[in-house]
């Protein structure tokens, strides 16, 4: 079997998201680690910023990166035509 | 049983459990009126853990299944948004629902990392694992390791590996129905394992996932609002505010505001804590330099000490008024004595450890890796971000969350669940901070400062019921209570929370049901997890792959209960400690199943050579750094770059990536077959206009 051109860029796209994706994961969770000594003294809501990230930002961020992954995938499995049939 | 469509199975679901919902508030309800009423609290307790139990038990017998796909995979048909509930069950064990707001109000930002770690993870479900599993759409995750590797080698090691981190993660969550049953009921620890262990197996034994699937988004109501309301309350109680999360900010300045007044020894409160710590000082010089005659003296200095304090306890007795809770605690001296030289340097250590930890400042609840030197931070941010990454990748590697994605209808709803899972979750874990930081101001305002004689009610009862988890002692008897005099075990700060904000008794024995629904639910998973590795993989794709439907379903409940029965036995025997436990089957996990996985869906070229020598690779370092650094088994070699071995997974991981790269590299590419299947599960739909065919 063979795989169009279509399927490729599907994939490509697919590949492009996700990789995007994870470096907001990865800024977010370790990049803001590494400086949380650095940060501490922003305030953000009332919490200094660092405690904020790791107890709060950052679930919220992960969270929206799930939801915003799930809503971009719908959208691309419609456009390539890979959707699964509506049950 | 003729199933619905699945529209009309959603709205059936959704009424059940809004029915479920009121019927269990209005249980609390109608308990609390019972409570008025003058019910002991005891009987109390004993309604409400065997309503639930029972409960669960029905629920079980109710979806009681012969069915091969039903008992495997639910009848893949959970919808997006309960499967989310079925996950956050699953995934939040006695440890997060217990111990984790405990930790972090022993440890301030840096008990965070569980907290960053068992959320994160999910992203990494979402994006690299939860579709493509589901598009592969078998049982069981070493079916994806056979099936895209090849040859039952794969497939044993995905086994043996399913086995490990499950078993390890098993044991500390029976421990916690075990600890929770017989702490509330009076049970002993040996009957409270088997009672919960019996309504385990109840459900699981009869319906497999189906059974603990709908289990488990009962159990996830009743633990989530078992957790937020005592919150909430207390959140009321301090700011006014109803919303915990949002109105803690401010509640944490104030916190580090009385850091600073109980650290600065210029006040008249921070004086009277330096005054203690004093002591604990010239306690903790005591012990070492009891340590230190102990070296040079070794046994003849033990025998010494020994004398002396037999000699205190005769004269003691000899004099005429001698106090008699003076002659107890002589007595108590003499008996409690180290036996021998490695007993005495081990339990004195742990004192003057504990001595020193008293003897300095109030650490910052909100300051990152705090520590007196640079070399100290710097190791406390390595360790912090290494656990991170080993809770996360684990996250993304436990078979029992993953095989929980098998059960969405769809690769588009396996997608939608991780998001309701990571919000289902959330909604714990964004309160377990509040939590803290919040019981942390009452106590750091009601508790220090009151006086000894007028203790708060919940002070005295808890420290009566157990001294490890909470003891006040006059250290410099001046009849008022410093911060230093304080000492709490991480576990009292969810169970004591009711009787902190000043609720009901019935708040505390919902809460104690919360606490069990989280250890069985994740029991549930966990113990489903390894009988179906072992009658699915094991016996149906191995031994015997022509069995027929009633064979393999029996031998997949048979094994269930000797699975059962080894691990109650195994906790009897109340191994290791709970924390070091689920950590490191995290970092098993991580190391030995990651890399394999995603590489699997992400890189076409990895093969079976690669996925054994990854698989194996990280098993085996993740667990030789454990075993050779770990204190319990005793080889106490130093540590590489100052990671505990509870991260042990930091260097697993990446020598389990190695190894299938490297491995699949030095080998020739896997055959036409498997590339079809890589493209299989990389497309929702490909049948709209390739056949594909995949076993």
């Amino acid at each position: 079997m063979q795989l169009t051109e279509k399927h490729r860029q599907y994939w490509r796209r697919n590949l492009r998201l996700t990789g995007f994706l994870l470096v907001v994961w990865f800024v977010v969770t370790f990049v803001v680690g590494w400086f949380a000594r650095d940060l501490q003294s922003l305030t953000f809501l009332g919490f200094p910023f660092s405690f904020y990230m790791a107890a709060q930002g950052a679930q919220l961020i992960f969270l929206i990166l799930v939801g915003y992954y799930a809503y971009c995938m719908d959208k691309l499995d419609r456009e390539y035509g890979v959707h699964e049939d509506d049950q | 049983m003729a199933k619905p469509t699945q529209p009309r199975f959603v709205s059936q679901l959704k009424r059940y459990y809004a029915l479920y919902t009121g019927g269990f508030i209005g249980f609390v309800v109608l308990l609390s009126i019972l409570e008025q009423m003058g019910v002991p609290n005891k009987i109390l307790g004993y309604i409400f853990l065997g309503m639930t139990v029972l409960l669960y038990a029905g629920i079980g017998i109710l979806s009681r299944t012969s069915d091969v796909s039903e008992y495997y995979v639910a009848g893949r048909r959970v919808p997006a948004f309960f499967n989310g509930m079925a996950v956050g069950a699953d995934w939040m064990s006695a440890a997060s629902f217990i111990g984790l707001a405990g930790t972090l109000y022993l440890s301030g930002y840096d008990g965070l990392a569980f907290v960053l770690g068992w959320t994160g993870g999910f992203v990494l479900v979402a994006l690299l694992l939860a579709p493509y599993l589901r598009k592969f759409g078998q049982y069981t995750i070493p079916d994806f390791l056979g099936a895209r590797y090849g040859g039952s080698l794969p497939r044993s090691i995905g086994v043996f590996a399913a086995i490990l981190c499950s078993f390890t993660y098993v044991i500390a969550q029976i421990y916690g129905v075990g600890l929770i049953t017989s702490r509330f009921t009076g049970l002993d620890f040996g009957t409270g394992v088997f009672v919960g262990l019996g309504s385990i197996l109840v459900c699981s034994f009869l319906g497999g996932m189906r059974a603990v699937t709908w289990t488990q988004v009962a159990q996830y109501v009743i633990l989530v609002i078992a957790y937020i309301i005592p919150v909430i309350w207390l959140s009321v109680k301090h700011t006014g505010n109803p919303i915990p999360q949002v109105a803690y900010g401010y509640v944490l300045e104030k916190v580090t505001a009385r850091e600073q007044v109980l650290n600065d020894p210029t006040t008249p409160e921070g004086a009277r804590e330096a005054e203690v710590r004093a002591i604990f000082k010239q306690r903790q010089s005591a012990e070492e330099a009891r340590l230190k005659a102990l070296e040079s003296g070794g046994k003849t200095y033990l025998a010494q000490e020994k004398n002396k304090l037999v000699k205190a306890d005769e004269e003691l007795k000899a004099g005429r008024d001698a106090d008699p809770k003076a002659i107890k605690a002589a007595d108590n001296a003499v008996k409690n004595f180290p036996a021998d030289v490695a007993s005495a340097r081990n339990a004195w250590r742990t004192m003057a450890e504990a001595d020193r930890v008293k003897a300095g400042p109030i650490a910052a609840h909100a300051e990152p890796f705090a520590g007196p030197d640079e070399a100290t931070r710097d190791k406390k941010r390595k360790n912090f971000l290494a656990l991170v990454m080993c809770l996360m990748v684990g996250t993304a590697a436990l078979p029992h969350i993953l095989m929980r994605f098998y059960t969405t209808p769809t690769v588009r709803e396996a997608r939608h669940s991780v998001f309701w899972s990571l919000f289902f979750i959330s909604l714990l874990y964004l309160t377990a901070p509040a939590l803290a930081v919040l019981a942390k101001y009452d106590v750091y305002t009601l508790l220090v400062g009151s006086s000894f004689s007028e203790l708060p009610s919940w002070v005295s009862a808890w420290a009566s019921v157990d001294s490890s988890l909470m003891s006040v002692t006059d250290i410099n008897h001046d009849g008022i209570v410093q911060l230093s005099e304080i000492t709490i075990g991480g576990d009292l700060i969810v169970l004591a929370t009711p009787e902190i904000a000043g609720l009901p008794y019935v708040i505390t024995a919902l809460v104690a049901a919360g606490g069990l629904a989280a250890a069985l639910s994740t029991a549930d998973g966990l113990m489903l997890t390894i009988s179906n590795s072992l009658s699915h993989d094991v016996y149906y794709k191995m031994i015997d792959p022509k069995a027929p439907t009633r064979r393999r379903l029996f031998i997949a409940k048979a094994l269930l209960l000797g699975v059962a029965v080894f691990a109650a036995y195994i906790t009897s025997l109340k191994p290791g400690d709970i924390l070091f436990l689920v950590g490191s089957a995290f970092s098993l996990a991580a190391s030995a199943f990651f890399p394999a996985l995603a590489l699997g869906v992400f890189w076409k070229r990895a093969n079976k050579t690669g996925a054994i020598l990854g698989m194996v690779g990280g098993l085996l370092t993740c667990m030789v750094y454990m075993y050779i650094t770990y204190p319990f088994f005793g080889v106490n070699a130093s540590l590489w770059w100052d990671i505990n071995p509870i991260s042990a997974g930091i260097f697993g991981i990446p020598v389990g990536f190695a190894g299938v790269v490297l491995g699949s590299l030095a080998t020739d590419a896997p055959d036409k077959a498997t590339q079809v299947l890589v493209d299989h599960v990389r497309y929702p739909n490909l049948e709209r206009d390739i056949k594909t065919k995949v076993a």
